[in-house]
C-alpha cells in the first residue's frame, strides 16, 4: 500500500502537525510519500527530507501554491491521488480546509480528525465535542483522513536524505485569490506547541484582564489560550480558542482559569499531561479532570501566582 | 442576490450525548433538537446582507428527515424567505448531503452559499468544502468577516495564528465561524408569520444521487475517564506540587 501525506508549512519551516501527521501514516502498513507544495520551499524540503518514516518526498514549488487556496492545492493533489491507498493531512485549519474537496472529487467519505488507526480500514474519532469515540469502517478504495495531531507522537527528524522527486504545478483555477494575511506575532510559543499553556474563560470577565495570563505565561514560557466562552464574550480573538471547535492541545502542563470546563472545552485539552484549574465556584466541571485544583478567585491567585514564579 | 442557507438539525448544544447500552450508537431518544449553531451563524450573516440591501431572496434548505422542518420554520422565523427540505429517511454522510444541495443549486442558481462550519453531532467539517469541490466553486471556510462586491466577494477567514482575506468569485461558499456575528432570537411575530412563508418537500429518491452509506459505525463509546486530583490549599502549595510531584515547572 501506499500513503500520501500532505506537508503543512509556511514556505520556511515544517508544521509540527506534519510530523504527528507522518507518525499516524506510520501506523498503516505501506511506504510514506511527502508532498511538499508551496512556493521557493528549499529550506522546507531540507527539513522534510530528515524527516523518520517517509520514503519518498514530492516537491512542487511554484507561486501559485504559495498562500495554500484549497482550489489550487486540492486539484494538484487530485492529480497524484490515485497512486496512491491513503492520502492524509492533519486536522489543522489547512487540513481541514483542503482535504473535504479532494474527498469529494475523489467521491469518497473522508474520515475526520482520526484519533487511533484500529486497522486498515478502522478508524477511532471523537463526535459530540468529544462526548464519545466513534468507531468508524470506511469502504471506499482510497482512505481520505484527517489526522488529531495530538493523538500522535511528532515523527523524529533524524533520517538522512530521503529520495526527492519534482512535480509539475498545474494551470491556475483563477475562481480566488489571496488578498492578505495577518499573523499574529508573538514571541511566546504557538498554542499547538507549546509545553505549558494558560487558558482564562468567562471568569476573566474582559480582554483587558488577559494580561493576568500573559504576564505568568511570559514566566513560564506559555501559550495562551482561552474558552470558546471568551472567544464568544469577546475577550479575545478565535485563534485563542482551545476545545472541539477550535485547537485541540495536549501540552505537559495545561492551566485553566475562571473555565467552568463545559464539555467541548475539555475535549481540546484534557490529553494534557498536567491540569491545574483554578476557579472560584467549587463545582466547577473544571475540577473532575484538574490534577491540581485551587478554589480561589482568579483576581486573587493570578497575581500571587505571576509573584511567586 | 440569491443566497442559499444549508442548515442542519441537530442535538441541542445543551444535552449531554452519551452512547446507547450496546454502544452500537449515540442514545438521542427525547433529546431537544436544534438548529446547528454554527448554520444559526450562517443564516444570520445571510440575512444580514439581505437586510444591508445586497440580497433579495434567502433559501434556507436540509436534507433529513421529516421532522427537520421544524428547523426550517426557526430558519423562516429568523429571517430566511423560503425553505426546502429535501426528506430522507436514513441520516446521510457529508457527502450525500453535498451531493444533494449540489443537485439544488443546480436548479436554484444562487450566487452565494453560506454553512457553518461544522455541525455539533458529526464534528466533520466537510460539507461546505466538499459542495464546493462539486460544485467547482471557490471557497472560504472559517469566515469572521464576509463584504459583498459586484461580481466577488472578500471574505476574511480564522486561520491558525491569525487571518487571511480572500476574494472569490460568485458564485462561492463561504463557512461561518463563532465571531462572524452573534445571531439573533426569532420574535414571535416572526414565528407566526413563518407559518404561512413557503416550505417545499422534496424526496430525495426523486433526485436521483449515489446517497449511499460508504461507512459504517462500528461503535460508539465514552471516552476514557481522567481522574480527579487534589485540592490545593493555596498557591504556594499549588507552585510546590507543580515543582516537586508533577515536575512540570521548574
Amino acid at each position: 500500500m501506499s500513503i500520501l501525506v500532505i506537508a503543512e508549512h509556511d514556505n520556511s519551516v515544517i508544521k509540527g502537525a506534519t510530523l504527528n501527521t507522518v507518525t499516524a501514516a506510520n501506523n498503516i502498513d505501506g511506504d510514506v510519500t511527502l508532498l511538499v507544495a508551496g512556493n521557493d520551499i528549499s529550506s522546507v524540503v531540507d527539513q522534510a527530507k530528515t524527516i523518520s518514516g517517509i520514503n519518498k518526498i514530492l516537491i512542487c514549488d511554484n507561486d501559485l501554491y504559495k498562500n495554500f487556496l484549497a482550489e489550487d492545492l486540492s486539484n494538484l493533489v487530485l492529480h497524484i491521488a490515485n497512486n496512491y491507498s491513503y492520502v492524509l493531512a492533519p486536522a489543522t485549519t489547512f487540513g481541514k480546509n483542503l482535504m473535504p474537496r479532494i474527498s469529494a472529487k475523489l467521491d469518497v467519505q473522508q474520515i475526520s480528525d482520526i484519533i487511533s488507526i484500529e486497522s486498515e480500514d478502522t478508524f477511532k474519532r471523537p463526535i459530540y465535542a468529544g462526548s464519545c469515540i466513534a468507531t468508524v469502517k470506511s469502504n471506499d478504495p482510497i482512505k481520505l483522513i484527517t489526522v488529531r495531531t495530538t493523538a500522535f507522537d511528532a515523527s523524529l527528524m533524524d533520517n538522512s536524505d530521503v529520495e526527492v522527486e519534482s512535480i509539475d504545478a498545474l494551470t491556475s483555477l483563477n475562481i480566488s485569490e489571496f488578498i492578505s494575511e495577518e499573523i499574529a506575532k508573538s514571541d511566546r510559543p504557538e498554542l499547538t506547541a507549546a509545553n505549558i499553556v494558560i487558558s482564562g474563560g468567562r471568569g476573566m470577565q474582559s480582554g483587558d484582564n488577559f494580561h493576568l495570563l500573559d504576564s505568568i505565561a511570559d514566566k513560564l514560557g506559555a501559550a495562551v489560550g482561552a474558552s470558546r466562552a471568551a472567544v464568544d464574550s469577546g475577550f479575545v480573538p478565535n485563534d485563542y480558542q482551545v476545545g472541539q471547535t477550535g485547537k485541540i492541545v495536549a501540552p505537559d502542563l495545561y492551566i485553566a482559569v475562571g473555565i467552568s470546563g463545559a464539555i467541548q472545552h475539555l475535549a481540546g485539552m484534557k490529553d494534557s499531561k498536567v491540569i491545574v484549574a483554578i476557579n472560584k465556584d467549587e463545582d466547577a466541571p473544571i475540577f473532575q479532570v484538574a490534577d491540581y485544583g485551587l478554589v480561589s478567585d482568579l483576581f486573587n491567585a493570578l497575581p500571587e501566582l505571576e509573584s511567586k514564579l | 442576490m440569491k443566497i442559499l442557507v444549508p442548515i442542519k438539525r441537530v442535538v441541542d448544544y445543551n444535552v449531554k450525548v452519551r452512547p446507547l447500552p450496546d454502544n452500537s450508537n449515540v442514545d438521542l431518544n427525547n433529546a431537544k433538537m436544534s438548529v446547528n449553531p454554527f448554520c444559526e451563524i450562517a443564516l444570520e450573516e445571510a440575512v444580514r446582507i439581505k437586510e444591508a440591501g445586497n440580497a433579495e431572496e434567502v433559501i434556507a434548505i436540509t436534507v433529513g428527515k421529516s421532522e427537520s422542518q421544524e428547523q426550517l420554520r426557526t430558519a423562516l422565523a429568523l429571517g430566511a424567505d423560503r425553505a426546502i427540505l429535501v426528506e430522507s429517511e436514513s441520516l446521510l454522510e457529508p457527502l450525500a448531503i453535498s451531493k444533494v444541495v449540489a443537485k439544488i443549486v443546480e436548479q436554484e442558481n444562487p450566487d452565494l452559499i453560506i454553512l457553518g462550519k461544522q455541525a455539533i453531532d458529526g464534528d466533520n467539517n466537510q460539507t461546505g468544502q466538499m459542495l464546493a469541490a462539486l460544485l467547482d466553486y471557490p471557497q472560504a471556510t472559517n469566515a469572521s468577516e464576509i463584504n459583498i462586491n459586484d461580481g466577488s466577494v472578500n471574505v476574511t477567514r480564522e486561520i491558525d495564528g491569525g487571518l487571511q482575506t480572500l476574494k472569490l468569485n460568485k458564485p462561492a461558499i463561504v463557512t461561518t465561524d463563532l465571531r462572524l456575528n452573534e445571531p439573533r432570537y426569532a420574535s414571535l411575530p416572526n414565528i407566526m408569520k413563518a407559518k404561512k412563508k413557503e416550505l417545499t418537500v422534496i424526496n430525495i429518491s426523486d433526485l436521483g444521487l449515489d446517497t449511499n452509506p460508504r461507512t459504517e459505525l462500528l461503535s460508539v463509546e465514552l471516552p476514557p475517564s481522567r481522574d480527579a486530583g487534589i485540592i490545593v490549599e493555596s498557591v504556594d502549595d499549588l507552585i510546590e506540587k507543580l515543582k516537586n510531584e508533577a515536575k512540570v515547572i521548574s
